[in-house]
């Protein structure tokens, strides 16, 4: 968009640069006296571009849980243009709105072998709205324009010029009730390489016809709701955690996180309009 | 038909007044019957119209350019009542003009929520706007910020004098560019303060990231050069002036060079011609310092003989700039976060905040229909948090009477801030808005 527009975008010549902010988020220091039973590198997909509703809570979320589980997190970001970082443990990346996902689309397409040869070893990945589209085979706009995306989920998506928005309730047969909200105009449809993440009890999901939300594959959960997710959703952030962790090291001993907090947080939303 | 629309329209607006009814229903009333309403009234201002428009600080800015312009002798028609939709520029405009539709005003200053300035413009197309910002604020409504900013480039697309622009918002300050018409001015930031307001693309900056060369930004009529405890410095015409203000808040402050732009737009360079400007800088300067906050925005009450701060706090770079303005030390924090439409329903914006600086002394009590997703939102920050309870009243009840020896600070969203004031007019002075 502004200062993070790759060279050669089409930015007129005489536009102001501006500079970035320096008001990035950080980790709460670290004070645990324990020995770390070891360390988990969480990348964050393109956290300048595509960060509109709260992504930065999901790689919170997965630190400090690593965190009170008795493992070190060590969280890096992969912007565009960055060096892609080795020896990923887990991914997470958001959603971005139209000329976010505009600014990532060619960088995404050069780390598609990458990312496809992570996600088919096994590696947890947490991917929100606009990179669950592009993870997909395609979003084609209203216009008919078709924006390629990197293809590791048999999914596609058609923009509409309805807004699908609201709080949402899903059942998930892994992970429970999933609570969160949507906020998206593609509507994506599951080919059949992909299970849903559950069936919509409250709100639209993927798309307005068949009551399915999210997407399932090896590792992967997709999802269209921000919320942020896994605040309020410890049981989907643990499955990722767990996942990564018996990955790199066999098995995972987990801590004791007090959910007393998300617990709460999750009744409370559960009563709240659509 | 529109003999009598007017009497009409006021009849109306006095009977629901006297049934304590809403302020729209007049001007509902008076749209139907007589669309030219507004358009006829309006436009026998001889400064004209100016709206208002943006995410962040629409009621302070205008409460300030109208405290501006009153002060040099104009008489400034404005939506005080915060209905800052068309209709209720209907409804405030029967309650203004006489019986015989005559609007007795120099110059017409009105607040306009985005989406709603939109329709406006398209019936009166003003001779001012001033635009503020675009930030991430109930999404939910808006869709996305680049529709946001959409809306505000049709306002200063339909303005026929001057554009006045916010310089260090990428997405406000290149409408300029779309813009043939009328004239554009900017109100600016010193560089040294640029770090203080994270624009929506940056919040995510990673600590430590290289700050590029210093960019090359357009002259800006106004330029607020530095914030300091109790009074502020501003450049214009090639001259730094410090002033005292009451304003408190470093965004307060910066709307208040937006407002100094406009005003000086208004009231010193578009004189009437023939006439000596209405205004002089030193004057305007001077009405700036005793402008006092618009309710709820750094709001300070008294409680138990000590001050009570209303922060109101509606998205991400507002709740950042509030915990940055406001600092935790030595007050009792209380947050309190609803989710009705007004507010927002998603609550996904609290995790764009970072709350680190309440980590040392802790939040006392939280409170709101969504108290239990700040309480986590904090847990995660590592931030104390002491009592919890959803329901406003008890929970300021239980915060004033345990903090009795403190001063007190709350940060609350749009409807939150309007039932704690509710239960706060009952136990202390403050200002009915009506």
């Amino acid at each position: 968009m502004t200062s993070q527009s790759p060279a050669g975008a089409s930015v007129p010549a005489n536009e102001p640069v501006y500079p970035p902010f320096s008001f990035g988020h950080e980790l709460p220091p670290e004070d645990s006296p324990a020995p770390s039973k070891g360390t988990i590198r969480v990348v964050q997909l393109y956290p300048r571009d595509m960060n509109i509703y709260g992504d930065w809570g999901n790689a919170l979320v997965l630190a400090q849980r690593l965190r009170w589980h008795g493992y070190t997190p060590e969280l890096l970001e992969y912007n565009v243009g960055d060096e892609f970082p080795a020896k990923v443990d887990l991914i997470v990346g958001g959603g971005g709105q139209d000329s976010g996902q505009l600014v990532i689309q060619e960088d995404l397409l050069s780390r598609e072998t990458v990312l496809k040869e992570l996600a088919e070893n096994g590696t947890p990945m947490l991917v929100i709205c606009g990179l669950y589209q592009l993870f997909g085979k395609f979003f084609k706009t209203r216009t008919g324009s078709v924006i390629p995306g990197i293809g590791i989920l048999d999914v596609e998506t058609h923009g509409t010029d309805q807004r699908l928005i609201g709080n949402v309730s899903i059942s998930s047969p892994e992970f429970g009730t999933v609570l969160g909200y949507e906020n998206h105009s593609g509507q994506t449809t599951l080919g059949p390489g992909v299970a849903p993440l559950g069936t919509t009890a409250k709100g639209t999901g993927n798309n307005s016809r068949d009551g399915q939300e999210g997407a399932r594959y090896k590792n992967i959960v997709a999802s269209y709701l921000h919320g942020s997710l896994l605040p309020k959703n410890p049981a989907l952030a643990d499955f990722l955690i767990r996942t990564a962790v018996e990955r790199k090291y066999g098995s995972f001993s987990p801590g004791t996180p007090d959910d007393t907090y998300a617990v709460l947080a999750r009744e409370h939303a559960a009563r709240r309009p659509r | 038909m529109f003999y009598f629309s007017v009497p009409l329209g006021k009849l109306v607006r006095r009977v629901s007044r006297l049934r304590g009814g809403g302020s729209a229903l007049p001007g509902l009333v008076v749209e139907k019957i007589d669309p030219g309403f507004m358009r006829r009234t309006l436009s026998t201002l001889p400064h004209g119209v100016a709206v208002v428009s943006g995410t962040n600080g629409k009621t302070t800015t205008t409460k300030m350019v109208v405290e501006l312009l009153e002060s040099q002798g104009l008489k400034v028609f404005t939506n005080r009542t915060g209905s800052n939709f068309t209709r209720g520029v209907a409804a405030a405009l029967l309650g203004e003009v006489d019986w015989r539709g005559r609007l007795n005003a120099d110059v017409a200053v009105l607040e306009l929520d985005e989406a709603h300035a939109v329709h406006f413009v398209n019936q009166v197309p003003p001779r001012y706007c001033l635009l503020l910002n675009v930030l991430r604020d109930q999404l939910d409504r808006f869709g996305e910020i680049d529709k946001t900013a959409q809306l505000l480039q049709h306002i200063a697309s339909k303005t026929t004098g001057t554009v006045v622009l916010n310089r260090e918002d990428p997405r406000v300050a290149r409408i300029a560019d779309t813009l043939d018409g009328p004239d554009v001015s900017y109100f600016g930031l010193d560089d040294s303060l640029l770090s203080t307001f994270p624009n929506d693309d940056e919040l995510r900056a990673a600590p430590g990231s290289p700050v590029p060369p210093a960019p090359a930004r357009p002259h800006a009529d106004v330029v607020l050069r530095r914030v300091g405890a109790a009074d502020a410095d501003f450049e214009y015409d090639g001259v730094t002036a410090t002033t005292t203000m009451k304003l408190r808040g470093v965004y307060n402050i910066f709307n208040a060079a937006a407002a100094l732009t406009l005003a000086r737009a208004i009231a010193v360079r578009d004189s009437v011609p023939g006439e000596t400007a209405v205004a002089d800088n030193k004057g305007l300067l001077k009405a700036l310092s005793q402008v006092a906050p618009a309710f709820g925005r750094g709001e300070s009450l008294v409680v138990d003989g000590l001050p009570l701060d209303l922060v109101l706090v509606k998205n991400p770079s507002g709740f950042r700039l509030g915990l940055k303005s406001f600092p935790a030390a030595g007050y009792a924090t209380m947050i309190a976060i609803n989710d009705n439409y007004a507010d927002g329903r998603d609550m996904s914006w609290l995790w764009d905040v970072e709350f680190d600086t309440l980590r040392g002394g802790g939040v006392d009590q939280l409170s709101g229909s969504r108290a239990y997703d700040m309480a986590l939102r904090l847990q995660y920050d590592e931030v104390p948090i002491g009592a919890v309870n959803t329901e406003i009243a008890p929970a300021l009840a239980a915060f004033i009477s345990a903090a009795r020896d403190k001063p007190k600070r709350v940060f609350c969203t749009y409807t939150a801030m309007l039932a704690i004031r509710r239960e706060l007019s009952k136990i202390t002075a403050v200002e009915v808005v009506s």
